[in-house]
């Protein structure tokens, strides 16, 4: 190609000192992003992905890390500028998006003073030039009412609306080259198809070059004209994401791809499957086995809610007055059937965590009731509450907090069992080893503690955890959420295995519309605290009918190069909030019949 | 912002009431019969019951409160058994002078505390941050009156350059007035300086490794810009809260430290009422502690919602 690259990254090799040797964790990385470029670097916890363009910025603590190589922005070698010259690069020539919106701003100053800082500094505008400048990139981002709002703080923002003043702020003195950390990896899936949408158009209008960091082939394939595999702090493939998509070389680009959970890939298939498991070393693929007739149904549902209420009062003022009630849950009824997987879809705040505690009554429940295994749960005693326990168990989502790092795994996994004297220590010991198989760890490892384990591992002995009760119904509040794509398709195989094995329900809470394809019996859509759509998968992928469904679903990036340059229509919606003023009541809804199973809330 | 105060003020009421209650008992708790220690060797049953009769004490408990408390209300704090002094012209001619050495004492600390909290944190690790925080240990463990003697010793004795003791008020003679408070005022900052130090080195530390400050250096701006605006803003926060707070380890070390340069201040008074018995005094010191304490938490609040726009939203 006749252009020269903006960024032409040789033989990039970072270090960290610790413990006083000094660790590679990036080695030996080289691409280019020409002009008007989006080159995508992808890759899994630990791959480096990030340290990579940290090192770009050279934002890295200065004392304890080291960057070898050269890094060329616009044919200056970023490595030779000193520390005062490359504060006139950073946000200037390049800039930088982060993955968390929500704390990447500065609490204490106002949106406009952030972004103004940025144009005072770089283009010495005065202070009126840096304002009507900033209201105009406002504007520019879409945020509605751009001018009234230059004086609000953060905290006035939602997610996506923080992000989108980080990308004003980052695109302020007309960079060359953005590079975006993870930056839609923390927003809802309809967020993170504005924010997209939202980065292609600026990117064009700006004929602007992004180097964009993500771990999600979906993103990738939507966004990336090139892209650079990493793996274990090195550049395993390179290439146009065409091929890497189609002809990936590198058994690990084969494993990442078979990996990602694809929306519409279960058409066709009546039963759960398996995700297809390439091994990394060979790069070849077993063919993923479905989960077949699990399902009692027919007979009593092991759990029933029935017009579940959870309001939570919002108080304020000195006085504490109740000014209104987030409405969490609003009449909420399912039946869920030994061996069924009924998962709970949607966006923040659409009440499915809050379902999932009330099944365990880890909150309190306004109104309605919930059967569970022979139990009246909301009608329990506090022995009651421990004897039903039992019956129903939870796994969270971070697998890193929600193990108690003082405690050996042998005993994590033994404690429940203990606790309710189902046995003596032996037994229970016994009984931590067996379910250390059962999740496909070793017995050996009974004695360590969780930071001796991986993510995944962790996540494998919370399961363990959660079997050890013996349990006919788990509540998997976003189990899978937190892990790497590879580690998530095994856990979601384990948890089909155990379903096959134990007879086990799910109650599944997900965000990940490709996830919950692909190991659900049946799927309710949450929308505000209701279900809106609640049917057997295959109806609800298939034959989405309420207007969110279908948007949520438009949404979901899909790892298809064909959709490359795909553009959603901009909008600025925002997600609803559930808070209601005091004395409101919610409407009485109507379901249409669509088929077998299939209902759909019409008013 | 006025109705926030004003709010917070009403709120102060019945936190107040409270506290009137306890001062009122400590004296129907303590051993012993104030009419009898107030007879002296007179113990004639009559002029005993008058006194009682004078002084309410026939009265049920819960009246003579309401009586107590409506004096304190209209100004009359009692009289001083000792020096006969009505209790709150007592505190009128204290007060003004711990005032002075509190204010003192607290600028000294955050002069002390603040710079090199930040610098420790900013240079953490290096030998910057290893000398603040043995400064901030010795400041911690050395002895309020020990200190103060060796700076008698070396700076009134040895050099002659401030006074050893007595007092000037600062409407008399200002040069004079910060000469006599000077040393107390930095023996009694050290102590809280250490506490200052600590906290803002690790409130600081905990600011610079948030997302925002990446944000801020990704956006080019110099390092002195980070520190001071972008982090120490936030990291001054939790500090505003505790400084509140060190009101109170202020004034007891006011009274060690009124003590060792007999400085005629509120410590004094308490100390001196305490060992008389005078507990018409000990009462109206207590209580304008407390409305002193909730007066510095107040201050404490509205500069904390005044720097956490957070906060701001419902004013």
């Amino acid at each position: 190609m006749a252009d020269l690259p903006i960024l032409s990254v040789r033989n990039l090799t970072t270090s960290f000192l610790s413990g006083g040797v000094w660790k590679s964790v990036v080695r030996d990385v080289s691409f280019d992003v020409r002009p008007g470029e989006t080159v995508a670097i992808v890759g899994e916890s630990g791959s480096g992905k990030s340290v990579t363009s940290l090192s770009i910025m050279r934002l890295l603590a200065p004392g304890f890390s080291r960057i070898e190589g050269s890094i060329l922005l616009n044919d200056r070698d970023l490595l030779a500028l000193s520390e005062k010259e490359m504060r006139g690069v950073r946000g200037n020539e390049a800039s930088m998006i982060f993955q968390e919106p929500m704390t990447s701003l500065n609490p204490i100053f106002t949106i406009g003073r952030q972004i103004c800082e940025v144009l005072t500094r770089h283009k010495g505008m005065s202070r009126q030039e840096a304002r009507a400048e900033t209201i105009r990139l406002l504007e520019k981002v879409r945020i509605p009412n751009a001018g009234a709002r230059f004086n609000d703080y953060p905290h006035q923002f939602s997610g996506g609306m923080r992000q989108r003043v980080m990308i004003a702020m980052a695109l302020a003195s007309r960079p060359r080259l953005l590079i975006a950390d993870e930056p839609t990896t923390a927003l809802d899936v309809t967020i993170q198809g504005q924010i997209l949408d939202l980065i292609k158009v600026l990117q064009e209008e700006e004929d602007m070059s992004v180097l964009f960091i993500t771990h999600d082939m979906g993103v990738v394939a939507e966004i990336a004209d090139r892209t650079v595999v990493m793996y274990r702090g090195q550049q395993v493939e390179a290439g146009p994401t065409d091929e890497i998509f189609q002809r990936g070389q590198h058994p690990y680009t084969r494993a990442l791809l078979a990996a990602v959970p694809r929306l519409g890939s279960m058409q066709g298939r009546k039963w759960p499957t398996r995700f297809p498991v390439v091994d990394i070393a060979t790069g070849e693929t077993m063919e993923p086995s479905e989960v077949a007739g699990t399902v009692a149904r027919g007979m009593t549902p092991i759990l029933a809610v029935k017009n579940l209420v959870a309001r939570f009062p919002v108080r304020s003022g000195i006085l504490g007055r109740q000014t209104g009630s987030v409405h969490a849950v609003e009449n909420l009824s399912f039946d869920l059937f030994q061996g069924e997987t009924l998962s709970l879809v949607g966006e923040s705040g659409c009440g499915k965590s809050t379902t999932g505690r009330s099944i365990l009554r880890l909150v309190e429940p306004t109104d309605g009731e919930i059967h569970l295994d022979g139990y009246d749960i909301l009608r329990l005693d506090q022995p009651g509450l421990r004897r039903m326990r039992k019956s129903v168990q939870m796994i969270f989502q971070d697998p890193f907090s929600s193990l108690n790092p003082r405690m050996k795994v042998g005993s994590t996994i033994a404690e429940p069992f203990v606790k309710h004297k189902l046995g003596t220590a032996g037994q229970a010991r016994e009984k931590a080893c067996d379910l250390l198989e059962q999740v496909g760890l070793s017995s050996t490892m009974m004695d360590r503690y969780p930071h001796e384990f991986s993510g995944g591992q962790r996540q494998r002995i919370a399961i363990a955890r959660a079997l050890s009760l013996d349990p006919k119904v788990i509540v998997a509040d976003e189990s899978v959420s937190a892990l790497d794509v590879s580690i998530k398709a095994q856990v979601c195989n384990l948890l089909l295995d155990l379903q096959q094995r134990l007879n086990l329900a799910f109650l599944f809470i997900s965000h990940d519309m490709a996830v919950v394809e692909r190991v659900s019996h049946r799927v309710a859509v949450m929308y505000l605290g209701e279900i809106i759509e609640i049917g057997p998968r295959a109806a609800i992928f298939d034959n989405p009918q309420h207007d969110y469904t279908k948007k949520l679903m438009a949404a979901v990036p899909v790892p298809d190069t064909a959709r490359r340059g795909i553009r959603r229509n901009i909008s600025n919606d925002e997600l609803r909030s559930p808070v209601r003023p005091v004395g409101y009541q919610p409407p009485a809804r109507t379901y249409r019949h669509v088929s077998e199973g299939h209902l759909v809330q019409i008013a | 912002m006025p109705v926030y105060i004003a709010k917070r003020l009403l709120v102060a009421i019945p936190t107040l009431l409270i506290i009137s209650i306890f001062v009122f008992s400590l004296q129907k708790l303590l051993p012993g019969d104030p009419i009898l220690a107030m007879a002296g060797e007179e113990r004639d049953p009559a002029t005993l019951a008058f006194l009682r009769e004078k002084y309410r004490l026939n009265d049920p408990v819960i009246m003579q409160y309401f009586h107590w408390l409506g004096g304190i209300l209209t100004g009359d704090f009692g009289i001083s058994l000792r020096t006969n002094q009505p209790v709150l012209e007592l505190i009128g001619q204290k007060l003004p002078v711990t005032i002075q050495l509190a204010m003192m004492a607290m600028f000294f600390a955050l002069a002390i505390g603040i710079p090199m909290g930040i610098l420790a944190a900013v240079w953490k690790n290096t030998a910057i941050d290893y000398f603040a925080n043995f400064v901030a240990l010795c400041g911690l463990s050395l002895p309020n009156f020990w200190l103060g003697i060796m700076l008698i010793l070396l700076v009134s004795v040895n050099l002659g350059w401030l006074p050893a003791s007595g007092y000037e008020s600062i409407f008399v003679d200002p040069v004079r007035s910060i000469k006599t408070t000077l040393m107390p005022a930095f023996v009694l900052g050290t102590g809280l300086a250490a506490q200052i130090m600590r906290h803002t080195r690790s409130s600081m530390l905990g600011v610079l490794s948030a997302d925002y400050i990446r944000t801020a250096r990704a956006k080019g701006l110099s390092p002195w810009t980070i520190v001071m605006s972008h982090s120490f803003r936030n990291a001054l926060l939790p500090i505003v809260t505790m400084s509140a707070l060190l009101f109170g380890e202020l004034l007891a070390g006011a009274v060690l430290t009124e003590q060792i340069f007999t400085i005629p201040g509120f410590g004094k008074l308490i100390v001196d009422a305490v060992f008389n018995r005078d507990y018409a005094v000990v009462q109206g010191v207590v209580l304008c502690t407390a409305i002193g304490f909730i007066l510095m938490n107040l201050v404490a609040d509205i500069l904390y919602v005044l720097l956490n726009p957070r906060l701001r939203v419902n004013l």
